[in-house]
């Protein structure tokens, strides 16, 4: 609780945080299908119709209301984003405190690894993972966690080697701890503060990721909707029907920053060294 | 003589509204040329914000000089008052016209460049000096604090230096442009005796042949004695009491200043000694250390190979009985707490054997040995609940957490002398003796018969020290335990040891009956250990700077230290036999 209340008396964790709720009950909606019209019902007669209180959004080129779609497609894109976090911040995170915690070649394969995956830029990494693996929803999750793994490695793997040199966890070994025990309590229990910073820095990235790819047809396939995929289709029709543009660009943005905004004040709030100034 | 430094009135203050958040509160002194004056009061006081406004550095750490002016007389003969001076003007006259020594080394050096590199920095900036010449310059000043292998130490990082060595190297790139003036913020808190001894020796010899004033900061009332003309006490942000070294010791007018003096433990030669145990031969000990020796390869060249080894602990043996305290002393690098470590199982002994009397230990998870670190702050897991820091061991020992040892928990905490409601609470809660007193409890949560306490009162402010210690010896006498009790502080080990092994090198060099030992010490090593501790009754204590070389622990592969001789001093005090 206090934690929530520290979140919205920081400026920037205030707006951040009422447009990550927002955003993450449209995204409910979405997916249990609570939407103002069903998102493949083509209406064929209000074909590309202006928004009105009908069609809040309006209609895209086959009469399906694009406010329905939105809602459909900010819920894919939540899933997908959540799912490949979710994903890359346990497989980070086990390879970063073994690679910390055993040392050695493991840590140097470990890390070598991760070094490779980091020297290409993410979105081509994705498109080369879909590639070999073919289009789809799941698939497109786990391009997007291989991608953002590396960082959960890495954010892990430094505290985690100076957490390992403490005397508590010298003190545990002279209990006889188990390993299992010391990674769990000592380590990773003092990992949460950057990991929950990391976390929703990451759910911005991979939504925009997760867009990207569908707006290249190679995350959710048609007729599903994506946020990507909506823009994707919009592109010709720019300029007879803007809201079919408009609506997805902006909802991608207001949320890639919310997101951000969320993560950054997280990072003030949960650092010792700044917490005064926010105090 | 002309005043060097003319502080008067100097107020500052912290925070957004520096006037209302006033940490000094009118100070003012003088300092001529060559005078040494001493600063003492408790933490919080104040003393070390006063230095810091002397070089304005109390600017970066959000302070603002709220009134008062400082008058420094430069090298030209120019008056500046610092208040006023401009940051290009202030960078001119740091290091080069006031140099400073911090208080915590481990923090004050850059972590990713080497020592050589950081000590170079400040002869080229200053001196001009560039390439071979700096850096035979920074082996001079590395050789002049006395650190051993000095021209491959400047390439080490300072993660690879004990605290002590870091430290030394701070005097050394301080001492560099030979500055008029020195300010030294509690520097030798972080030093052995022997080390600290010569620090003050070296300091004194430059203060002789440059002329250099000194601001010493410091809490140690015994090394006030040893260095200062002048003292300042300060309490809560006043100077209560100024004056003439021998003024201020022996006719303290403020009650302060009095409290001070009578907190200070002093060190009795061995009079104060504890008489209440006596030691049986014939019974099974709690703990027997049998030929230990702990070492570390050293590699190096093109193929990392071994080159040798750091011989840390050498055939260490002894003999802890039930209810004795075994007091290993040492400086640092002796390898006391790598003894200690070992027997814990934390260090892989080379060779040697332990026994308790559950048996030999094999892998050290023996619950009947358990450890006391030195900093309660960094052996407590932030993130852990006092109860899950206690249930811990029990844990580890394969037990269950049931409402049997959650009384025991209880029962404990009462023991150490916490609050009952400490369960429930979280280590940043407490304050630093509280949290020695947690990590006291968590230790005999399993019943141990032997606790190795690592420098256990250490970290503590001089008060609590005396109240932990309290507690320690009547634990002792309550559950029998024994304790294997690592210190530098002559003081603190005369207080609670029975008996005392003198480590130097990784050597025992004298073992034997506390009071036998700090009375009558045989060594070279304990006689100099014992004269270097400083006390208020060694005024103006004239400390000869020792050139010895601490020797080496590097050796070559497959070398075996020689056997040692022993000589019999009394029925219970043996020391090492000199060549």
């Amino acid at each position: 609780m206090s934690m929530l209340r520290a979140i919205f008396s920081h400026p920037s964790g205030r707006i951040g945080g009422t447009i990550v709720v927002i955003y993450v009950v449209v995204a409910m909606l979405g997916m249990f299908g609570i939407t103002p019209h069903n998102p493949l019902q083509q209406y064929r007669i209000d074909r590309l119709h202006a928004p009105s209180m009908v069609y809040w959004m309006g209609t895209d080129l086959f009469g399906r209301d694009v406010a329905s779609r939105l809602m459909k497609g900010v819920g894919q894109s939540f899933l997908v984003g959540v799912s490949a976090v979710a994903l890359a911040s346990i497989a980070g995170t086990v390879l970063g405190l073994t690679a910390a915690w055993f040392g050695k070649a493991w840590d140097g394969i470990v890390m070598r690894v991760m070094d490779v995956l980091l020297a290409f830029p993410a979105i081509l990494l994705a498109l080369l993972i879909i590639a070999v693996a073919g289009p789809g929803t799941w698939t497109s999750v786990a391009a997007i966690a291989i991608v953002y793994m590396p960082i959960f490695t890495r954010v892990v793997r430094g505290p985690a080697l100076s957490i390992k040199s403490r005397e508590f966890v010298d003190a545990a070994r002279t209990f006889g701890s188990s390993r299992r025990y010391i990674l769990t309590h000592h380590l990773l229990l003092n990992l949460v503060a950057p990991l929950t910073v990391q976390v929703t820095l990451a759910l911005a990235w991979s939504l925009l990721t997760e867009a990207g790819l569908s707006f290249l047809g190679l995350g959710t396939q048609p007729p599903s909707s994506s946020l990507g995929l909506m823009l994707a289709d919009s592109r010709n029709l720019m300029e007879t029907a803007p809201w079919l543009l408009i609506f997805p660009a902006i909802t991608i943005m207001i949320s890639i920053l919310g997101f951000n905004l969320l993560g950054d004040a997280l990072r003030d709030i949960l650092d010792p060294k700044t917490r005064s100034r926010t105090a | 003589m002309t005043s060097l430094l003319s502080v008067s009135n100097l107020r500052v203050g912290f925070g957004r509204d520096p006037a209302r958040n006033e940490i000094v509160k009118g100070v003012s002194f003088d300092l001529a040329a060559g005078e040494t004056l001493a600063i003492v009061g408790e933490s919080g006081s104040g003393k070390s914000v006063t230095a810091l406004s002397i070089n304005r550095l109390v600017d970066f750490g959000g302070g603002r000089i709220i009134g008062g002016s400082i008058k420094l007389t430069r090298a030209d003969e120019s008056i500046l008052d610092i208040t006023l001076a401009k940051e290009p003007m202030l960078e001119k006259i740091r290091g080069s016209e006031i140099g400073m020594i911090f208080q915590e080394p481990m923090t004050s050096l850059n972590p990713v460049l080497s020592i050589g590199t950081q000590i170079e920095e400040s002869f080229r900036l200053h001196r001009g000096l560039t390439g071979r010449q700096a850096i035979a310059a920074a082996k001079d000043a590395l050789d002049r604090v006395r650190i051993p292998d000095a021209a491959r130490r400047l390439k080490y990082a300072p993660n690879q230096l004990s605290g002590g060595m870091l430290q030394r190297v701070m005097i050394a790139t301080a001492l560099a442009c030979n500055p008029r003036l020195l300010i030294a913020d509690e520097p030798t808190t972080a030093l052995d005796v022997t080390v600290q001894a010569q620090i003050m020796a070296l300091l004194g010899e430059l203060k002789r042949e440059t002329g250099m004033a000194m601001i010493f900061i410091t809490h140690d009332i015994g090394l006030v004695a040893g260095i200062a003309d002048k003292v300042m006490v300060m309490q809560a942000g006043q100077a209560v009491e100024q004056g003439a070294l021998g003024e201020v010791l022996d006719r303290p007018q403020h009650p302060y200043t009095q409290h001070l003096l009578s907190a200070v433990p002093h060190f009795e030669s061995g009079r104060a000694a504890r008489t209440d145990f006596t030691r049986k031969e014939k019974e099974t000990p709690a703990l027997d250390v049998e030929g230990l020796v702990v070492r570390f390869k050293v590699k190096g060249g093109f193929f990392s190979r071994a080159q040798g080894s750091v011989h840390a602990v050498e055939n260490v043996s002894f003999k802890l009985m039930p209810g004795e305290t075994l007091a290993i002393v040492g400086e640092s690098g002796s390898g006391k707490s790598t003894t200690a470590r070992a027997i814990l199982g934390l260090v892989r002994p080379t060779r040697g054997s332990f026994a308790t009397h559950m048996g030999s230990i094999a892998d050290a998870t023996d619950p009947s040995v358990q450890m006391v670190f030195q900093n309660p702050y960094a052996s407590l897991n932030p993130r852990l609940r006092v109860d899950s820091i206690l249930a811990e061991p029990v844990i580890a020992g394969g037990g269950r957490v049931t409402a049997e040892t959650r009384e025991k928990m209880k029962a404990l905490l009462k023991r150490v002398g916490l609050p009952e409601d400490s369960l429930d609470r979280y280590p940043h809660q407490f304050s630093g003796g509280q949290r020695q007193r947690l990590c006291i409890a968590r230790a005999l949560m399993l019943n141990p018969s032997v606790v190795v306490l690592d420098e256990a009162v250490s970290a503590l402010d001089v008060s609590v020290q005396a109240k932990v210690l309290e507690l320690l010896v009547d634990l002792q006498k309550e559950f029998g335990l024994a304790y294997l009790f690592v210190s530098h502080d002559m003081a603190v080990v005369e207080r609670i040891a029975h008996r005392i092994a003198v480590l130097y090198a990784g050597q025992i060099v004298e073992i034997g009956d506390a009071a036998s030992i700090l009375s009558n010490p045989q060594h070279s090593y304990t006689k100099r250990l014992i004269s270097a501790v400083p006390s208020i009754d060694r005024r103006n204590q004239r400390f000869e700077i020792d050139t010895r070389q601490v020797p080496s622990l590097v050796r070559p592969p497959g070398y075996e230290p020689p056997e040692a001789q022993w000589r019999e001093f009394g029925p219970d005090h043996r020391a090492r036999a000199e060549a």
